[in-house]
Protein backbone atom coordinates (compact mmCIF):
# COMPACT_ATOMS: atom_id res chain seq x y z
CA UNK A 1 0.00 0.00 0.00
CA UNK A 2 1.09 3.44 -0.83
CA UNK A 3 -0.30 6.84 0.91
CA UNK A 4 -0.67 9.59 -1.88
CA UNK A 5 -0.49 13.28 -0.55
CA UNK A 6 -2.16 16.12 -2.67
CA UNK A 7 -1.22 20.02 -1.61
CA UNK A 8 -2.65 23.02 -2.45
CA UNK A 9 -3.77 23.93 -5.72
CA UNK A 10 -4.22 20.10 -6.93
CA UNK A 11 -5.93 19.34 -3.58
CA UNK A 12 -8.11 22.08 -3.59
CA UNK A 13 -9.14 21.11 -7.23
CA UNK A 14 -9.46 17.38 -6.81
CA UNK A 15 -11.31 17.47 -3.74
CA UNK A 16 -9.28 14.99 -2.16
CA UNK A 17 -6.03 15.60 0.31
CA UNK A 18 -5.09 11.95 0.51
CA UNK A 19 -5.32 8.65 -0.85
CA UNK A 20 -4.02 5.41 -0.57
CA UNK A 21 -3.55 2.44 -3.55
CA UNK A 22 -3.13 -0.85 -2.43
CA UNK A 23 -0.21 -1.76 -4.87
CA UNK A 24 2.30 0.57 -5.77
CA UNK A 25 3.18 1.48 -9.23
CA UNK A 26 6.56 1.24 -10.66
CA UNK A 27 7.41 5.27 -10.39
CA UNK A 28 5.90 8.26 -9.69
CA UNK A 29 5.07 7.99 -13.73
CA UNK A 30 3.68 5.44 -13.60
CA UNK A 31 1.41 6.96 -10.76
CA UNK A 32 0.67 9.76 -12.91
CA UNK A 33 -0.27 8.11 -15.83
CA UNK A 34 -3.17 5.82 -13.60
CA UNK A 35 -3.67 9.02 -11.75
CA UNK A 36 -4.71 10.57 -15.06
CA UNK A 37 -6.34 7.72 -16.37
CA UNK A 38 -9.39 8.63 -14.03
CA UNK A 39 -10.08 11.37 -16.75
CA UNK A 40 -11.79 14.49 -15.59
CA UNK A 41 -10.48 16.91 -13.27
CA UNK A 42 -7.70 14.41 -12.97
CA UNK A 43 -6.23 14.54 -16.65
CA UNK A 44 -6.24 17.98 -16.49
CA UNK A 45 -4.83 18.94 -13.05
CA UNK A 46 -1.99 16.13 -13.72
CA UNK A 47 -1.37 16.95 -17.56
CA UNK A 48 1.87 16.24 -18.41
CA UNK A 49 2.29 20.04 -19.33
CA UNK A 50 1.04 21.15 -15.89
CA UNK A 51 4.14 22.44 -13.17
CA UNK A 52 3.69 19.71 -10.92
CA UNK A 53 6.51 18.57 -8.31
CA UNK A 54 6.56 15.11 -6.76
CA UNK A 55 7.99 13.84 -2.72
CA UNK A 56 8.50 10.35 -2.30
CA UNK A 57 9.03 9.49 1.56
CA UNK A 58 8.98 13.77 2.48
CA UNK A 59 12.15 14.35 -0.17
CA UNK A 60 11.77 15.70 -3.53
CA UNK A 61 12.05 13.38 -6.07
CA UNK A 62 11.95 12.90 -10.43
CA UNK A 63 9.23 11.25 -11.42
CA UNK A 64 11.31 8.57 -12.58
CA UNK A 65 12.08 7.98 -9.29
CA UNK A 66 10.66 4.41 -8.42
CA UNK A 67 8.00 3.52 -5.55
CA UNK A 68 7.97 0.67 -3.16
CA UNK A 69 5.43 -1.02 -0.50
CA UNK A 70 5.18 1.64 2.12
CA UNK A 71 6.03 4.91 0.45
CA UNK A 72 4.29 8.16 0.98
CA UNK A 73 3.72 10.32 -2.17
CA UNK A 74 3.34 13.35 -2.66
CA UNK A 75 1.88 15.74 -5.88
CA UNK A 76 1.78 19.07 -5.42
CA UNK A 77 2.52 22.44 -7.06
CA UNK A 78 6.02 24.21 -7.74
CA UNK A 79 6.63 25.56 -3.78
CA UNK A 80 5.65 29.40 -3.30
CA UNK A 81 7.32 30.11 0.18
CA UNK A 82 9.38 32.78 1.60
CA UNK B 1 24.22 24.91 15.26
CA UNK B 2 20.86 25.20 13.42
CA UNK B 3 17.46 25.87 14.37
CA UNK B 4 14.59 25.09 12.50
CA UNK B 5 11.11 26.31 13.83
CA UNK B 6 7.55 26.49 11.22
CA UNK B 7 5.32 28.68 13.28
CA UNK B 8 1.65 30.34 12.88
CA UNK B 9 2.81 33.00 15.42
CA UNK B 10 4.52 36.06 14.56
CA UNK B 11 7.96 36.57 15.65
CA UNK B 12 10.20 38.97 17.80
CA UNK B 13 13.34 39.41 15.25
CA UNK B 14 15.19 41.70 17.48
CA UNK B 15 14.96 39.05 20.59
CA UNK B 16 15.46 35.71 17.98
CA UNK B 17 18.67 37.77 16.38
CA UNK B 18 19.59 38.46 20.00
CA UNK B 19 18.93 34.77 20.97
CA UNK B 20 20.81 33.73 18.28
CA UNK B 21 24.15 35.11 19.21
CA UNK B 22 23.87 35.17 22.81
CA UNK B 23 27.25 34.52 24.59
CA UNK B 24 28.98 33.56 21.07
CA UNK B 25 31.72 35.66 21.44
CA UNK B 26 33.72 34.14 18.09
CA UNK B 27 30.55 35.45 16.04
CA UNK B 28 32.13 38.67 14.22
CA UNK B 29 29.01 38.94 11.58
CA UNK B 30 25.19 38.21 12.15
CA UNK B 31 23.28 38.42 8.68
CA UNK B 32 19.56 38.08 9.10
CA UNK B 33 16.73 38.33 6.21
CA UNK B 34 12.85 39.38 6.61
CA UNK B 35 10.81 38.20 4.11
CA UNK B 36 6.90 40.12 4.32
CA UNK B 37 3.48 39.96 2.89
CA UNK B 38 3.03 42.40 0.01
CA UNK B 39 0.34 43.06 -2.29
CA UNK B 40 1.50 41.55 -5.41
CA UNK B 41 -0.39 44.77 -7.31
CA UNK B 42 -1.88 42.15 -10.14
CA UNK B 43 -4.60 44.98 -10.20
CA UNK B 44 -6.07 43.47 -6.91
CA UNK B 45 -5.72 44.42 -3.87
CA UNK B 46 -4.41 41.29 -1.81
CA UNK B 47 -6.24 41.25 1.57
CA UNK B 48 -5.31 38.31 3.04
CA UNK B 49 -2.85 35.45 2.50
CA UNK B 50 -2.87 31.85 3.59
CA UNK B 51 0.16 29.53 3.88
CA UNK B 52 0.10 26.34 3.55
CA UNK B 53 2.72 24.00 4.34
CA UNK B 54 3.34 19.83 3.64
CA UNK B 55 3.74 19.27 8.13
CA UNK B 56 6.73 16.93 8.52
CA UNK B 57 8.62 17.44 4.83
CA UNK B 58 8.59 20.85 5.68
CA UNK B 59 10.72 21.09 8.35
CA UNK B 60 12.87 17.93 7.14
CA UNK B 61 13.43 20.48 3.94
CA UNK B 62 14.77 23.39 5.88
CA UNK B 63 16.83 21.36 8.14
CA UNK B 64 19.04 19.76 5.15
CA UNK B 65 18.70 23.65 3.59
CA UNK B 66 20.74 24.67 6.42
CA UNK B 67 22.91 21.84 6.77
CA UNK B 68 24.02 22.21 3.33
CA UNK B 69 24.51 25.85 3.67
CA UNK B 70 26.58 24.95 6.94
CA UNK B 71 28.87 22.09 4.65
CA UNK B 72 29.73 24.93 2.27
CA UNK B 73 30.35 28.10 4.52
CA UNK B 74 32.17 28.72 8.25
CA UNK B 75 28.71 29.02 9.95
CA UNK B 76 28.38 29.24 13.46
CA UNK B 77 24.68 29.53 14.36
CA UNK B 78 22.02 29.53 11.79
CA UNK B 79 17.85 30.22 12.30
CA UNK B 80 14.75 29.61 10.24
CA UNK B 81 11.68 30.94 11.23
CA UNK B 82 9.27 30.48 8.59
CA UNK B 83 4.93 31.35 9.46
CA UNK B 84 2.05 29.16 8.10
CA UNK B 85 -1.75 30.36 8.60
CA UNK B 86 -3.33 33.14 7.73
CA UNK B 87 -1.45 36.43 7.32
CA UNK B 88 -2.08 39.50 6.05
CA UNK B 89 0.02 42.75 4.01
CA UNK B 90 2.68 43.98 5.72
CA UNK B 91 3.25 40.79 7.94
CA UNK B 92 6.50 38.91 8.84
CA UNK B 93 6.64 35.91 6.70
CA UNK B 94 10.05 34.61 7.44
CA UNK B 95 13.35 34.70 9.16
CA UNK B 96 16.43 33.66 7.82
CA UNK B 97 19.47 34.58 10.69
CA UNK B 98 23.21 33.49 10.50
CA UNK B 99 26.00 34.18 12.44
CA UNK B 100 29.84 33.64 11.16
CA UNK B 101 33.21 34.41 12.08
CA UNK B 102 33.59 36.98 9.24
CA UNK B 103 30.46 38.79 7.28
CA UNK B 104 31.29 36.70 3.57
CA UNK B 105 30.55 33.77 4.96
CA UNK B 106 26.77 35.05 6.88
CA UNK B 107 25.49 37.19 4.03
CA UNK B 108 26.49 34.13 1.60
CA UNK B 109 24.75 31.61 3.64
CA UNK B 110 21.87 33.49 4.35
CA UNK B 111 20.92 33.92 0.64
CA UNK B 112 21.82 30.63 -0.03
CA UNK B 113 19.38 29.56 2.68
CA UNK B 114 16.85 31.96 1.45
CA UNK B 115 17.32 31.12 -2.72
CA UNK B 116 16.51 27.10 -1.74
CA UNK B 117 13.76 27.71 0.52
CA UNK B 118 11.93 29.28 -2.45
CA UNK B 119 12.48 26.32 -4.79
CA UNK B 120 12.78 23.70 -2.20
CA UNK B 121 11.09 24.16 0.78
CA UNK B 122 7.06 23.04 0.71
CA UNK B 123 5.32 25.99 1.41
CA UNK B 124 2.30 27.23 -0.66
CA UNK B 125 0.86 30.94 -1.14
CA UNK B 126 -3.12 31.67 -1.90
CA UNK B 127 -4.02 35.13 -2.10
CA UNK B 128 -7.22 36.14 -1.01
CA UNK B 129 -8.42 39.69 -2.96
CA UNK B 130 -12.02 41.08 -3.82
CA UNK B 131 -11.89 38.45 -6.94
CA UNK B 132 -11.71 35.98 -5.09
CA UNK B 133 -9.08 33.57 -4.03
CA UNK B 134 -5.94 32.44 -5.97
CA UNK B 135 -2.92 30.33 -5.68
CA UNK B 136 0.19 32.23 -5.94
CA UNK B 137 2.17 30.84 -9.03
CA UNK B 138 6.05 29.53 -8.80
CA UNK B 139 8.28 32.23 -10.86
CA UNK B 140 11.39 31.32 -12.68
CA UNK B 141 13.28 33.97 -11.67
CA UNK B 142 13.22 31.78 -7.98
CA UNK B 143 14.87 28.85 -9.89
CA UNK B 144 17.18 30.73 -10.72
CA UNK B 145 17.84 32.25 -8.09
CA UNK B 146 18.72 28.76 -6.41
CA UNK B 147 20.44 27.57 -9.52
CA UNK B 148 23.10 30.03 -9.37
CA UNK B 149 24.61 28.46 -6.43
CA UNK B 150 25.24 25.34 -8.45
CA UNK B 151 28.55 27.08 -10.41
CA UNK B 152 31.76 26.61 -8.85
CA UNK B 153 31.71 28.55 -5.95
CA UNK B 154 35.93 29.83 -6.12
Amino acid sequence: MITILYFARLKENLGVASETLDSPPASVAALLDLLRGRGGIWAEELAPGRALRAAVNQEMVPFAAALADGDEVALFPPVTGG
Amino acid sequence: MATVRVQVGDFDVGAELAALRAGDRGAGALAAFVGLVRDLGHGEAVSAMTLEHYPGMTEKALAAIVAEAEARWPVLRSLVIHRVGELAPTDQIVLVAVTAAHRQAAFAACEFIMDYLKTRAPFWKKEQTPAGARWVDARESDDAAAGRWQKPLQ
